[in-house]
């Protein structure tokens, strides 16, 4: 491989794992702030694809699709909460994981009545759709470039909002003591809230950025789930840092395994997870 | 975390009389059923098999496995691979194989997962079994050790002859039938047995405790790791079965709905006493069959959207009745007694 190659391959991982940073990090915020194990977490990325394909055709702007579908994502997580979610903060796990597969179901029957089966393309904006030309023959698409810029920049912004600000220091206190912190008068119940559409957010924006160059299926949700889920157990759950760290690395093995080797790819982040297990059962960051 | 939950290990007079009626219906099945009803309920049976290995897990030892499938389609693909378009293979010994193989596998797997707890369990199970389900998936043959596995990738793959049992015909539906059947009571058998033993009270007491275990002296990792091969193992008899009754396997076997359903048909029946698990793979499996079965209302055909009625059923029953149908049986059965005196 040589480094025009080299390069190629290490943007387009780091560009992959962003992505699934950008999943993992409101899978296990949703697990550390609320407790709860959200198996439906991947129809949330499913739902932002279908949400970018449909109001990218009927705006026709993929900008103006994605912060409209954000808005949206945030609203429907919003009422999934207050609906359903709130009440089952306090059930054991194996009730939550039946709860959220039985949500994948009802999610994607949803999709199905009303987008259809058909699987959809969504195009990328011309102002977007250039390549940067690396050496004579090889050049990468500015859109992939595009993607992990979104994806920094929500990082960052997730990490202020967690790390510097009142709302997040409000987050971060009732995550760690919920009785004292309603007793100081900070109504943690709305907090859960906010998190919660923050989670299916992300997870909706990693689905609308990705759907012009992943298209848009039925069941694309539960693929990229179980990558999630393989992030979340490398990261440490609950480890927001650990979901970065541990996304990159996933990105990084899925990506050169398959270009160095095609033959033992698909399970080369299993054995990395099995490896990290052995060595620490908890993960990198367990807190 | 505690997956326990209203517990039935002694099943009350009424749960028993309730079974001792269901095996008299299990074994007039064939003679009162038409064919289609008869191979339905066999593949009710061979589900319960599957649901009751799970039981092991989940109801007696609290572990919660997301992919209990993987073992499941393991034992399948071993009756596909050890199978000949030529004709039929030997009962005898492609059965003690798919188990085998399941169980090796499964200790594989849980060398590595039981080392986790609560909910880091449920994921790494689930990871564990999609590699398994991509490896399929992803390759028609496979190349290992000189051997070519024809593997059949996302088409699944056909199996054309039902194993050779020499002293009786399987390739009848019948005898299958009553095959199934056998294999069912004696698992069942089996796994009470099993919950009575000193290694069954040693499970349950790693479910309600596993740190007192320990302080008690009982190496639970292996207690743990013995109950995942052993599950894994019952898991790839049943999928043995489901490859030879329906002639054909598929990476779906393996997936991770198949391990969510067979946490449902758990939950349903009734944890920790596999009694529950039998009658939550019954219940399950009819309601599907009732779900696909709906008819168009309008412009709108029910029946092509059962997931959706599936997926609501799912929700309302974690929200309402999260004891499942054997705690409602028993419930009424006590409260008949009460009333009788």
């Amino acid at each position: 491989m040589d480094f025009a190659n080299f390069l190629i391959q290490l943007l387009n991982s780091v560009q992959y794992g962003l992505l699934l940073f950008m999943l993992a990090a409101g899978l296990t915020l949703i697990f550390g702030i609320m407790g709860v194990v959200n198996l439906a977490h991947g129809s949330f990325y499913m739902l932002g694809a279908y949400l970018a394909w449909w109001l990218s055709s009927s705006t026709g702007s993929l900008v103006l699709a994605i912060v409209l579908g954000a808005v949206l994502a945030a609203v429907f997580g919003l009422v999934l909460e207050r609906l359903l979610f709130r009440h089952f903060y306090h059930r054991d796990h194996l009730d939550q994981v039946l709860l959220t597969f039985g949500l994948i179901y009802v999610f994607e029957e949803l999709r199905s009545i009303l987008w259809g089966d058909d699987v959809h393309g969504v195009t990328i904006p011309d102002a977007l759709s250039a390549s940067i030309p690396l050496t004579d023959t090889l050049s990468y698409p500015v859109y992939r470039l595009f993607m992990s810029g979104v994806c920094i920049v929500l990082a960052i912004g997730l990490y202020v909002l967690i790390s510097r600000t009142r709302l997040g220091m409000r987050i971060r206190a009732g995550a760690s003591n919920h009785a004292m912190t309603e007793a100081l008068g900070i109504n943690v119940k709305r907090i859960h809230a906010v998190v919660f559409a923050i989670g299916v957010a992300l997870a909706a924006v990693a689905g609308m950025i990705a759907a012009p160059i992943a298209s848009v299926y039925p069941n694309m949700g539960s693929q990229v789930l179980i990558m999630c889920f393989v992030v979340v157990v490398i990261g440490g759950i609950g480890s927001v840092r650990g979901a970065l760290v541990a996304a990159l690395l996933v990105g990084a093995v899925d990506t050169f395994g398959k270009v160095l080797l095609p033959q033992v790819s698909g399970m080369l982040v299993y054995m990395l997870m099995a490896a990290v297990l052995l060595w620490r059962p908890e993960g990198l960051f367990k807190q | 975390m505690s997956a326990a939950k209203s517990h039935l290990e002694v099943l009350p007079r009424s749960v028993q009389a309730v079974l001792l009626v269901a095996l008299v219906a299990l074994a007039a099945v064939p003679f009162v059923a038409s064919d289609f009803y008869a191979q339905m309920v066999a593949r009710m049976m061979i589900l319960a098999i599957f649901a009751m290995s799970l039981d092991l897990l989940q109801g007696v030892t609290g572990l919660v496995s997301l992919g209990h499938a993987a073992f499941f389609g393991i034992g399948g693909y071993v009756l596909s691979l050890v199978s000949s378009d030529a004709g039929a293979v030997s009962l005898w010994w492609t059965l003690p194989a798919a188990v085998a193989v399941s169980a090796l596998f499964a200790f594989v797997i849980g060398f590595f997962v039981v080392r986790t707890h609560g909910i880091y369990f449920i994921m790494v199970t689930m990871a564990f079994a999609q590699m398994l389900f991509y490896l399929v998936f992803d390759n028609k043959e496979l190349a290992l050790a000189g051997l070519k596995l024809r593997l059949g990738g996302s088409d699944g793959i056909y199996i054309n002859f039902k194993p050779d049992a020499s002293f009786f015909d399987l390739e009848n539906k019948t005898v299958f039938y009553y095959f199934t059947l056998a294999c069912l009571l004696a698992v069942y058998a089996f796994l009470r047995r099993l919950l009575w033993s000193p290694f069954g009270r040693t499970l349950a007491g790693i479910r309600v405790n596993e740190h007192r275990m320990r302080a008690l002296g009982y190496g639970t990792f292996g207690y743990k790791l013995a109950a995942f091969t052993l599950a894994g193992a019952l898991a790839g008899l049943a999928g043995y079965l489901w490859g030879a009754q329906t002639g054909f396997v598929n990476p779906e076997l393996m997936g991770f709905h198949m391990s969510a359903h067979a946490i449902m048909m758990v939950i349903l029946g009734g944890m920790g006493n596999f009694a529950g698990a039998i009658a939550g793979a019954f219940a399950f499996e009819w309601l599907l069959h009732v779900f696909k079965d709906l008819p168009q209302v309008g412009g709108f055909d029910a029946g092509k959207h059962w997931q959706l009625w599936i997926g609501i059923f799912i929700v309302l029953i974690v929200a309402f009745a999260p004891r499942g149908l054997l705690g409602v049986v028993a419930r009424i059965g006590r409260s008949k007694e009460d009333a009788g005196g």
